[in-house]
Formats: C-alpha cells, structure tokens, sequence
C-alpha cells in the first residue's frame, strides 16, 4: 500500500510538473468528442439517452460520459485539472464549485447564454442565481432536490399515528417528538411514552437521525434549524460572515441531543456507521430525515415498506433545504462552442424530460418537473412530499455557497460531533466553531 | 500487511574468488547497466518527488494555483496547529497499541507454533489475513464491529452484555482500529518470529532441559534472548509501518469520532487532496520523515546492540 501510495504522489507531483503546457486551437471542425464528468450511477442512462439525442442532431459531436463515485469525483477532477485534462462539460454542485471558480477552472458562460437566449424564468426559481459570480455565470441548472421525513409505514400504524402534519420546537419538541417517542419500543415492547420504557434497551429506535453531516445539516439539523429562525450566512450566494453561534441553532442541536440522552435516538457513540438508509432498511429505526435523490432507494426496499411525509412545522414555518446541480465547463476544455452546445441540451426540455420519464431526479425546469412528477406517479410512488414543499410559499431555502467550503464543513462538522457526544454543550462548541469559520474569511484566503 | 517493503535480503552467493575482485572496465559498465534501473526509477519516482515535496512545503499551493513561496511559514503554523500536535500524540497511542498487540499475539502464536505442530497448512492459513487487501480489511470489520447492525455486538447482547459503539465512541475507536490492523498483521509477524525460533539450535534447549529448565523458563531464558535480533527487526520493520497507517482509517472511522483517530497520514492525506493546501500536507509530511529518521536511527542502534548471541 505504501509504495502504491508514493507512486501516486510521485505520478501527481510529475503531471504537476509537466501541467500547463496544453493549449487548444479552439476550433470545432472537424468530429470533436466532449467527456462529460457525473458521479451518480443511477442517473447515467437518462444522461446517456440524452446523450444519444444530442449526438442524432450534432453528427460531428460524440459525448463520453465519464461516472465516478462521489467520494473519488472531487479528487480525480481536481487532479484532472492539475494536468489539464478535466473532462469538457463537469457536473458541479455547490460546496465544491466556488474553490473551482476562484483557481479560474470553470468557463464563464454568461455571453454564450446571453448571445443564445437562454430563458431563465423557466427554472424552478432561486437555481439559475445559484451558479453566478462577479456577474460571472458558471452553470446551468440541471435538478433540485428537497428534503422530507421517510417512515416505516407498518410501524406507524402499529404505533396509532398520522405523521402527515407534525410541529416542532426546540423546547418540548412538539408532536414530533411525541411520535418520535411513540414509535420508539423498548425490548420488551414498551414504548417511549409509555410507563416502563428502558432507554437501555432498545429494539426499534423513533429516529435514524443522519447526524454526521458537515457544515449544512441538509438531512436534518439545518432544516429545522432555518425553521427555528436560524440563518447560515450574511448573503447567498458567496456571502463571507456565517452565523453558526445562533442562539436558535445552538437550540437546535440540543433538542437533537436531548433526542439520544431520551433514548429515542441512537446515542451518537453507539450509533450504527452503515447510513440511516441502511439501518432503516433493518428495520430496527421507524424514520428518517432524507433527500428526494433517496426516493428510489426507500420505496425500492425489499425489507421494509417506506413512506414520505412532509417536515414537521417550526416555529418559523416548515422549512425544508433546496439544493440544485448545474453544468459547468471546464476552462480549460479545447472545444467551448461543442461543449456550450451539449450543456445548452442538457439545460434544456429536450433533455430534462428523458430525465424526468426516467424519474431518477426532478428536474430544474418547471415543466420538465411535472413530468418527473408524473412519471412516479404512474409507478405508484408518492412524492407529494418533497414536491409540494417545493411548490409551498416560503417552503425552502436554499443551502449556504461560499468560499472554503470543505474546511467549514470540518469545522463545523467536528464542533457538532463534539455536541452530539456530549463533550460541550452547544452554544460553546458552535461559538467556536463560528469564530474559526468567520476567521477563514479575515485571513485574506 | 507488515514488511512489504522490507523484504530481508538474499545472503550474497559466493563465487568463485576471482570474480569477486572488481576491476576491469567492462565490469563496470554492466554494473552500471544492472543499476541504471533501479537508479532511475528512485530518482525519478522518490528523489525527485520528495526534493519537490520539500520545495512545496515551502509555498503556498492549492495544485490549481501556481505555488507561491512563503518560507517556513507553514512550519511555523505546523507549530501552532493543535490538530498536527493530536495527530501525532494518536499516531503514537496507535503504534503502541499495534506494536503491543502483534508483538504478544505474534510471539504467542509463534510459541504455538513450534512446540505443538510442524504443519504447513497452520502457517499458511496464518498468513491468510496479510493477503486479503486492507480496504476490504477495513469494510470486513466496519460491518462486523457495526454499534447497531454488527454481528459482534449482537453476540455480546446474546450474552446479555450491552452493545459498544467500537468504531463510532471515542474511547473504542483507536483501539478497534489497531485490533483491526492486528488481525491483518499479526498472522505474518508470527511466521517471521517462528523463523527466528527455529533459528534457536536444538542443543540448547537440550542443555538447558538437563539443567531441569522447565518450558515456561526455557521460553523466558532461552528461546526470546536468543531471538533477540529478530526481534528487533520486527520491532523496525513494524513501527515504521505502524506510522503510515491510513487505509483502516480512511475506510472504517475517517478519522473520527472528534479527530480520535485522525492519525498523521490521514491528516496529510486530508490537507492535500481534501482541502487542497499541498503546501500544508508537504510540510507535514516532511514533519513526519524528520519524526521517522529519529526512530530509525535510534533502532539502527538497537540493531546494531543486537547482533546475535548466537555467534
């Protein structure tokens, strides 16, 4: 392993060395091939349709589509880019793509968009804004996704209750944590609100909360959170001071402590490392907090039966987190009118809608959504809940860009484990967390 | 996963005397045929590289960047960052607790070994571990050490014991790591320490039996201070491997929970290729080649207090 490792580096630093010297003629006559770079799996057919369609009216342009898992796609971008190679069109998502902005990686679209007219208003509003810097434009929006409560459908039954329309606070935890307590059952078949409840001994847990969950809290904490009254950041996009020593949300994190030291959550140094999907699909936790790209996942499972249902309602409203990806181009790439070319497809109808029938996001335009919509309607899944707090007047909001983006998540997702073990409380740890995230800023990075 | 690198060198074979005495040009050209190999490929992918590597972690650089240089400002910030000082202090609780459990298991399983059976299939099935790679290691015991869904806990609460967050409390995590890597390694250690044994000639256990040296004794007194350069080979060979631990982590804790197992190689591996600051991580790294060159030296000198007693 550790000479693999050296040789890696060794390989690294060499292209490093090497970098730079590329340079296209910029010309797209001739056939030209374009890599497209995603990390889902699941969505690479509706793409390679799309693909398929572009390559039908564009004979001269063949697509290649290039999938890599998450956890590798940052990194092989990144070492793409050192050696100027980084596939031509990049899906990008927005924690990662303000540090490709500032280092010059991403081409800026703005004139092509302008000079083609791309129509704006028909995305889902707040995505296209998303993906501007400096009046500079980065990306197309290409799919949104929200967030909702998943549930054991046979345990709620068995436990007497409706989870169609719950509320929340910080203080008592409203109907939530009493359904939360309710669905919780103790080895000897007691539940959490019922007399004799052993938070020793736990057979079925209320809430597989993902916990672990860097800077944002998307599957969460930070809905409720915003929902409380909390805010991340002074401006979004690219704001530069976050508010992570909120009082409300400091409240927050605690409610989701108190929920383990009740026992209706797993205790966070004796909780499952294998993902909320995974233990829920074990059947030995009754609901989730999850994202709509985890649809097909819950209502696919062979074990268990899954239903959604909206978030419960916080003081300040329900308030669910919305997020979108965009297509981007690498600046670097040899052919930009090609590639402007296959990312105008992507950003559009004629695209959005394969993806829509396949049914494997919602996509960024409002028409091409319906279709989704539709699509898993016909296969008799009900999505009303991530959809219809997407339609909801002040329903979402949209989840914190900036710059140093992956150090704030470390910063902030230790300060949150630190709360969740109970080494600090609250208040201290994401006070201190606030002033080494806000610090970031004022040090001139 | 031990001595990968280390392999022991092949004793020379003798030739014939005339052979032996260097001289005449043509010789030296093959020899510098044979070596131009090997001297290419370490000045191409180690030399060069780390003369790199110490002019990077002289500059501030996120790989896209063009380097700038800033001195030793990132040795002085090294100084002053608490997370470096805690990735050294759980890189040596780890070292200790890897070398702690292989040595003793190893020795035990060696001891086994040598007094109760010759079989060649026991030896070889020892070094099965060794050879399963380590991320699959590492994903093998994620699921088997699981807080809720692990088949060790569900043995324990079988046992009417309460089950342990092995690899998600703080307390559980660095050692379940270093029995994780133990299990990985301690086959192969075993088979090294058991080659040291039969090292130990037989008319000394022969001797030491007459003079009424029971088997307890004989293990104390005889077999481990005759063992003694063996020993101290594993001792080298696994400290140093012990420090680059970084696969167990990266696949089971990540580091966590709260930096508890956030051991020097996975803090560099994340300020390079997570955060991007390649200036950082060189410096880091080569924080780490000064800490391992110590070691080094002062085992080199422990080798050197060791040679055999055999002789």
């Amino acid at each position: 392993m550790n000479k693999a490792h050296l040789a890696a580096g060794a390989l690294l630093l060499l292209t490093a060395a090497c970098g730079g010297g590329s340079g296209g003629s910029g010309t797209d006559d001739g056939p030209v091939t374009l890599t497209y770079a995603l990390w889902d799996d699941a969505q690479q057919g509706a793409y390679q349709q799309c693909a398929d369609a572009f390559q039908k009216a564009n004979p001269g342009i063949t697509i290649k589509i290039n999938q890599a898992a998450w956890d590798q796609y940052w990194q092989n971008l990144t070492t793409q880019m050192v050696s100027g190679k980084a596939p031509d069109v990049i899906t990008m998502q927005t924690t990662y793509y303000p540090q490709f902005v500032k280092n010059g990686q991403l081409l800026d679209i703005g004139p092509m968009a302008e000079a083609d007219r791309i129509d704006f208003g028909q995305y889902r509003p707040g995505l296209a804004d998303l993906w501007v810097k400096d009046g500079k434009r980065y990306g197309l929006p290409k799919d949104w996704d929200t967030i909702a409560i998943v549930y054991n459908t046979a345990m709620a039954e068995k436990a007497g209750l409706d989870l169609g329309d719950l509320t929340w606070n910080p203080a008592d935890g409203g109907t939530f944590e009493k359904a939360l307590a309710r669905l919780t059952v103790d080895t000897s078949g007691r539940r959490g609100d019922e007399p004799g409840f052993d938070k020793s001994k736990i057979a079925v847990y209320g809430i597989v909360a993902e916990l672990n969950d860097g800077s944002q809290g998307q599957n969460g904490w930070g809905d409720l959170a915003v929902s409380n009254g909390f805010r991340y950041i002074d401006k979004n996009p690219f704001g530069t001071r976050y508010f992570y020593d909120d009082p409300k949300l400091a409240e927050t994190a605690a409610w989701f402590k108190r929920l383990m030291d009740k026992g209706y959550a797993a205790p966070y140094d004796k909780k499952s490392s294998l993902g909320p999907d995974v233990v829920l699909g074990s059947g030995k936790g009754a609901l989730g907090i999850t994202g709509s790209w985890m649809i097909k996942t819950y209502l696919g499972s062979t074990e268990q039966k899954f239903a959604f249902a909206p978030l419960p309602t916080g003081p300040q409203g329900r308030k669910s987190a919305f997020n979108g990806l965009a297509d981007t181009i690498y600046a670097g790439t040899e052919h930009p009118e090609a590639a402007w070319k296959w990312v105008k497809f992507l950003g559009s109808t004629a695209c959005q809608d394969i993806v829509a029938d396949s049914a494997v996001a919602f996509p960024a335009i409002t028409s091409s959504t319906e279709r989704a919509v539709a699509a898993h309607k016909a296969a008799h899944r009900d999505v009303s809940a991530f959809t219809s707090q997407a339609d909801a007047q002040g329903g979402t909001f949209l989840l914190p860009v900036s710059d140093h983006g992956d150090e704030i998540d470390q910063i902030v997702g230790t300060a949150m484990e630190e709360v969740w073990l109970g080494q600090k409380d609250a208040r201290t740890a994401l006070t201190a967390a606030n002033q080494r995230v806000n610090a970031l800023f004022t040090a001139g990075g | 996963m031990l001595l990968r690198q280390g392999e022991p060198a092949a004793p020379p074979v003798a030739g014939p005397a005339h052979r032996l005495k260097a001289g005449t040009r043509g010789d030296g050209r093959l020899a510098a045929a044979f070596l131009a190999p090997a001297l290419i490929g370490f000045g191409l992918f180690y030399l060069y590289p780390a003369l790199r590597g110490a002019w990077y972690s002289m500059t501030d650089w996120n790989l896209l960047s063009r380097p700038r240089f800033v001195g030793l400002d990132n040795y002085a910030r090294l100084l002053h960052d608490p997370l470096f000082w805690n990735a050294l202090k759980v890189t040596a609780g780890y070292v200790v607790l890897n070398l702690g459990i292989q040595l003793l298991a190893g020795l035990g399983l060696a001891a086994l070994l040598h007094r109760l059976t010759r079989s060649l299939v026991l030896r070889s099935l020892l070094v099965v571990p060794w050879l399963v790679p380590n991320v699959t290691t590492g994903l093998l015991w994620m699921w088997l050490l699981d807080a809720d869904l692990g088949f060790v806990n569900h043995l324990l609460t079988g046992a009417g014991l309460p089950a342990q967050g092995f690899l998600t409390s703080p307390d559980l995590a660095l050692p379940s790591v270093a029995v994780i890597t133990s299990w990985s390694g301690t086959g192969y250690t075993a088979l090294l320490l058991y080659a040291g044994m039969l090292l130990v000639p037989r008319h000394v256990y022969e001797a030491a039996a007459l003079d009424g040296s029971g088997e307890i004794r004989t293990f104390f007194r005889v077999t481990l201070p005759l063992m003694r350069p063996i020993l101290a080979f594993v001792l080298v060979v696994s400290l140093i491997d012990s420090f680059q631990l970084f696969d167990a982590v990266a696949v089971t804790t990540k580091g966590g929970p709260v930096n508890a197992t956030r051991v020097i190689y996975h803090y560099i591996y994340e300020q390079a290729f997570t955060h991007f600051k390649m200036g950082y991580a060189s410096a880091l790294a080569l924080s780490l080649v000064l800490v391992l060159g110590v070691l080094t030296f002062v085992q080199m000198r422990l080798l050197r207090a060791s040679t055999s007693d055999l002789a």
